[in-house]
């Protein structure tokens, strides 16, 4: 069983995130980490690979050169290969663009080892729209199964199967591998890196490929690529006459009448 | 090049299985009513179950002038499926833009349309325009700290929009829909995912979390005890929402958890008991209209962002409230 699991380098989500004048998420390299969700797809992966026995877990990334790093937490965690898509030109690209990066990418590896599964997170906390898993798998064209809370892999009858939880009902979903699957943050806990893992990750090669490598065209990611465009962007201004109480065993009346006359009831 | 003034527009009609529409479904709507210029609002409707009279009248009250019965030979619930069926109805119809409730299976049908027909996709959008010639649509990000407008430049938009950002209108000159079968063959690449089980949630009571205008959610402050929560949200009409350890201590269903992996809510009014404000919760909640806090802790980070705090005990805070909204409200 070989797996490839999607891992995005992003703004931590506790530092202040900004949108520069070009429309995009600044990124000044000192606030990035690994998506946080991502660290749940890894964890599948990774004990997938335990349960069966058998298999190798490639992280990969796309990004700019501090991208790297999302992949190199992958590699403390355990996996066993890293590769990173660099190049100028994929800056920009909307949720398709880069899907296609790294579905070239998958090919690319796949045409080195076949590749049973692809593992993502539910959703980058950046973007947080959560096209990727179902994009990537109608590019690859292999069967999607987006947001699993539970995964079963039968490994004879090359079938996986999830458990997910949606707005208004739960759905039991099977389909034949090679597939994507993305899980969510029920799915596991994730594993710290030991100090064996950290150890481990410097050894471990990070390969680095560019578009010219995956036979991508420039035209077909990046800003090139995109089919939205950040128009304006704009911090939420502050709240404004706000109220702010201590108890003074009336703050239930006080709420109550706060409610009715801003007519909120 | 098309007038976008003028143009069709196609809206998912998310429905129950009994056939009861969803309630945002009324929202977007009424936002494609006012974006097809008297173009034609086409409405599709996965003919699980068949739309009733009452149905078809509100929708034509809501603008909707065409119901398409999408029968498809496979299973409609899968994106693929979902997929192929609104690009082969966008193309009938002309429509040259999608407009769907933003949920997850809807996002997964947008991200179909994206790679197969070329489509710019914009999720979560919370209000949309014409302008220059395209589809602009608004949209907060980062936890609801930025406002964004993206422009599509693609010939065919998606949108999916949260619930709560339209004011739903009936328009002028009501029409009585004319319904027609729109058969869809599927790909065989769409049939390689079996559905083995769906179970639709039984309604709880109370209104849908993910669109209702008022949320009361619990978390850590509560200790598991959801009474005062609860009962604060009766007696405002209002859902039931939680914080994350409040769902992981198994205090109240996962399904409940409101935050950036869980539901997103922008209610009118949001009030949150016991609720540090963690960042991840506020994800899912800061573009709420009005925010009330109640939390013991002073220094908790949701009265950072609160519109209406009070620093106190929720087990009295609450009950007091409630009482005098239904002394306020018998007073009438």
């Amino acid at each position: 069983m070989r797996i490839v699991v999607c891992v995005k380098h992003v703004p931590d989500i506790q530092s202040e995130r900004a949108i520069g004048p070009d429309g995009r998420a600044v990124r000044d390299g000192g606030d990035g980490t690994l998506n946080e969700l991502d660290e749940n797809a890894l964890e599948a992966a990774l004990a997938l690979v335990e349960s069966l026995g058998d298999g190798s877990v490639v992280a990969l990334t796309v990004g700019p050169d501090d991208a790297a790093d999302a992949v190199r937490k992958g590699l403390q965690m355990g996996a066993d290969e890293a590769v990173h898509v660099v190049d100028d030109a994929i800056a920009g690209s909307d949720a398709v663009g880069t899907a296609r990066v790294l579905a070239a990418a998958v090919r690319h590896l796949g045409a080195q080892e076949p590749v049973d599964l692809v593992v993502t997170g539910m959703a980058g906390l950046d973007g947080l729209t959560s096209l990727l898993p179902t994009a990537l798998a109608e590019l690859l064209d292999v069967p999607a199964l987006p947001l699993a809370a539970e995964l079963t892999v039968d490994a004879a009858a090359r079938t996986v199967r999830v458990r997910r939880n949606l707005d208004h009902a739960t759905e039991v979903l099977e389909a034949p591998l090679p597939a994507v699957v993305s899980v969510t943050d029920q799915a596991n806990e994730p594993r710290y890196p030991n100090f064996k893992g950290i150890m481990a990750a410097r050894k471990k090669p990070v390969t680095t490929l560019a578009l010219a490598d995956l036979g991508l065209d420039a035209s077909q990611v990046g800003t090139a690529g995109a089919r939205t465009v950040v128009v304006t962007a704009a911090a939420r201004p502050a709240r404004e006459n706000r109220v702010l109480l201590t108890d003074d065993g009336e703050a239930g009346v006080k709420l109550a009448r706060y409610l009715v006359e801003n007519k909120l009831v | 090049m098309t007038d976008l003034t003028a143009a069709p527009v196609l809206v998912l009609l998310d429905h129950t299985a009994d056939g009861a529409l969803r309630t945002p479904v009324r929202e977007i709507v009424t936002l494609a009513a006012g974006l097809s210029g008297g173009a034609g609002v086409h409405g599709a409707w996965p003919a699980d179950t068949e739309p009733s009279p009452d149905v078809l009248a509100e929708l034509g009250a809501l603008g909707v002038t065409h119901v398409h019965r999408v029968v498809a030979d496979a299973d409609l619930h899968l994106s693929a499926v979902l997929g192929e069926a609104l690009a082969s109805l966008a193309d009938a119809t002309g429509a040259r833009l999608v407009l769907l409730v933003s949920s997850f299976e809807n996002k997964e049908a947008a991200a179909r349309l994206a790679v197969t027909t070329g489509a710019g996709v914009v999720t979560d959008a919370d209000g949309l325009v014409v302008e220059d010639g395209r589809y602009v649509a608004s949209k907060t990000v980062f936890a609801g700290t930025w406002n964004t407008r993206c422009a599509v430049t693609a010939p065919l938009a998606v949108v999916t929009v949260k619930a709560n950002s339209v004011t739903v209108e009936q328009v002028a000159a009501p029409v009585t829909p004319t319904v027609a079968e729109h058969t869809v063959t599927a790909s065989a690449g769409a049939r390689r995912v079996t559905v083995v089980e769906r179970t639709e949630r039984p309604a709880s009571g109370r209104p849908d979390l993910g669109s209702a205008h008022v949320v009361v959610v619990g978390g850590r402050g509560t200790e598991g005890d959801f009474s005062p929560v609860e009962d604060l949200a009766d007696a405002l009409g209002g859902a039931v929402g939680a914080t994350r350890v409040a769902t992981d201590e198994g205090w109240i269903g996962h399904d409940a958890q409101i935050g950036q992996t869980g539901v997103t809510v922008s209610p009118r009014l949001y009030v949150g008991a016991g609720v540090s404000g963690a960042v991840h919760h506020r994800g899912g909640m800061q573009a709420s209209g009005t925010i009330v806090a109640v939390n013991s802790d002073a220094d908790a980070p949701i009265f950072e962002i609160a519109d209406f705090g009070v620093v106190g005990d929720l087990f009295t805070v609450l009950p007091q409230a409630a009482a005098e909204l239904r002394r306020l409200q018998s007073e009438g």
